[in-house]
């Protein structure tokens, strides 16, 4: 079976090969629902902000583009083990992913939003006030990293590996509050009654980048000018309207 | 701490003090579930492996169920029930019962219990059921109530039976605590998943936390060989 799968596809490689000489395959990654970044429509088409950036990235870089899905978990090691070549899943460039993959310029930076119940009434900013409540995040995001870091002795931490868990523990009062990214909260959160944003939003980090191989240094560069052109030509903006009221633009 | 050791610790990113110390409360808390959740298991178990040995199908068939519910299922379908189905409950959140689920150590516990409640029941009822009737006759010829017999003779005879499958059945529940991470518990697997995601580093965290199970494993290997010993010394050969 394993050596049929491995003619077949290197059949398939020479008939690409011949028909577009210059065409290369490229199989990009990501994690879904991410709303509104990358989340399957009511088709079970997969869609979205960086999924529609990664078509027209595709098309600009005259690739052959297959997306994969993949859980947040095993992203960087699935990227390690060559079961994709680019992960485009809102992956912020931090210092420590940034030894371990390469990254292309960032392409949007959201900031990280605070949202809880109707009746929620404490400042986040105000540390005495804080003080035991519980607040939930993504495992190993930038907002996980904050709040770790600026208010762990504080408050109790509760990571989670998906948002859809996590608010199903705001919902369920487990968590006072949550921290997570501004658009996801915006559409999982505030979606549903008795819920509002309970602090301003917060910058973190550098941006979310395409993550590659450390060793894919050319595609790096290739990613690297199409995502240039199209933050140049407008067909950045026609996207990131299609999705966002506000600039998320970098 | 030796200074070879703290040197180790400095020449590496992972291994600092304040991740030892997650890997630490990690192992707390699953030792901590595990024996728990083994006891109150091992105590509803025993009880309900006599009923569930019962001829009368109305004592009987209650326990079959329970047994048959909590082995058909997987335990992580069990985990997110209890833990997420409880919360879902109208006005929960009012009652004194909320101060308990709330916490996901709670929710995670009990669903333990209910699960290695049902492997033990049968475990045992299988001794109980492999006791020799030999045995059994002469303890109704020295005119044994029930009770008698039941504390006498057929338990401990039905334990010497049940213990090797028994300790499978801790090591397994050891295991599959790792779960417990899934609802935010920072068991050993949970600490592993969070410092992974701090470093991406998924064979140092996933590596380390492999070798405290095997250890946590081999200490339970340990005890039961113990107690198999002192349980079946009427089977070794006299020496000397």
């Amino acid at each position: 079976m394993r050596k049929l799968i491995v003619a077949a596809s290197v059949a398939l490689a020479m008939m690409a090969g011949v028909a577009h000489a210059q065409e290369r395959n490229l199989r990009i990654a990501f994690d879904v629902p991410y709303e509104p970044f990358e989340y399957k429509d009511e088709n079970g088409e997969l869609t979205g902000f960086e999924v529609e950036l990664a078509e027209a990235m595709c098309e600009e870089m005259n690739a052959n583009c297959e997306f994969v899905i993949q859980a947040w978990d095993g992203m960087i090691p699935g990227l390690m083990a060559r079961k994709f070549d680019l992960i485009m899943s809102s992956m912020s460039i931090t210092p420590e992913r940034a030894e371990r993959v390469l990254f292309s310029d960032p392409y949007y930076n959201t900031p990280g939003g605070w949202f809880g119940p109707e009746d929620f009434d404490t400042d986040v900013t105000d540390m005495e006030a804080m003080e035991g409540k519980t607040v939930g995040v993504q495992r190993g995001t930038t907002m996980d990293t904050h709040v770790t870091e600026e208010m762990g002795g504080v408050v109790s931490i509760k990571r989670y590996t998906t948002a859809d868990d996590m608010v199903l523990d705001l919902e369920g009062q487990r968590l006072d509050v949550v921290f997570v990214d501004y658009p996801v909260g915006e559409q999982t959160v505030l979606s549903k009654d008795g819920f509002k944003e309970v602090g301003e939003p917060v910058k973190l980090g550098e941006g979310v980048g395409v993550a590659m191989r450390k060793r894919d240094k050319e595609l790096a560069e290739e990613v690297n000018a199409a995502l240039a052109t199209l933050k140049e030509d407008g067909t950045y903006d026609t996207i990131m309207k299609k999705y966002f009221e506000y600039d998320i633009k970098m | 701490m030796p200074d070879f050791i703290a040197e180790l610790l400095n020449r590496n990113d992972i291994f600092t003090a304040s991740t030892i110390m997650e890997y630490w409360g990690g192992m707390v808390t699953t030792v901590q579930l595990v024996f728990l959740s083994l006891i109150l298991g091992l105590v509803l178990a025993v009880p309900l492996a006599i009923m569930r040995t019962s001829k009368n199908p109305l004592i009987n068939g209650p326990v079959w169920f329970y047994t048959y519910i909590f082995r058909g299922t997987p335990l992580l379908i069990q985990l997110y029930i209890i833990y997420y189905g409880l919360a879902q409950i109208e006005g929960i959140q009012q009652t004194f019962w909320w101060d308990i689920f709330r916490e996901a150590f709670y929710p995670a516990l009990l669903a333990f219990t209910l699960n290695t409640a049902a492997y033990t029941t049968e475990i045992i009822r299988g001794a109980i059921v492999a006791t020799p009737s030999g045995e059994i006759e002469a303890a109704k010829a020295y005119g044994m109530s029930w009770a008698l017999r039941m504390r006498r003779i057929i338990l401990p005879s039905a334990a010497r039976r049940g213990v090797q499958a028994y300790s499978n059945e801790v090591i397994f529940m050891l295991h599959a605590s790792a779960i417990a991470s899934v609802v935010t518990l920072v068991d050993l697997t949970g600490a592993a998943r969070n410092i992974y995601s701090r470093f991406y580093a998924p064979f140092d965290a996933f590596i380390f936390v492999a070798l405290l199970y095997m250890a946590l494993t081999f200490l339970l290997v340990f005890g039961f060989r113990k107690l198999e010993n002192y349980l079946l010394q009427h089977q070794r050969p006299v020496s000397g």
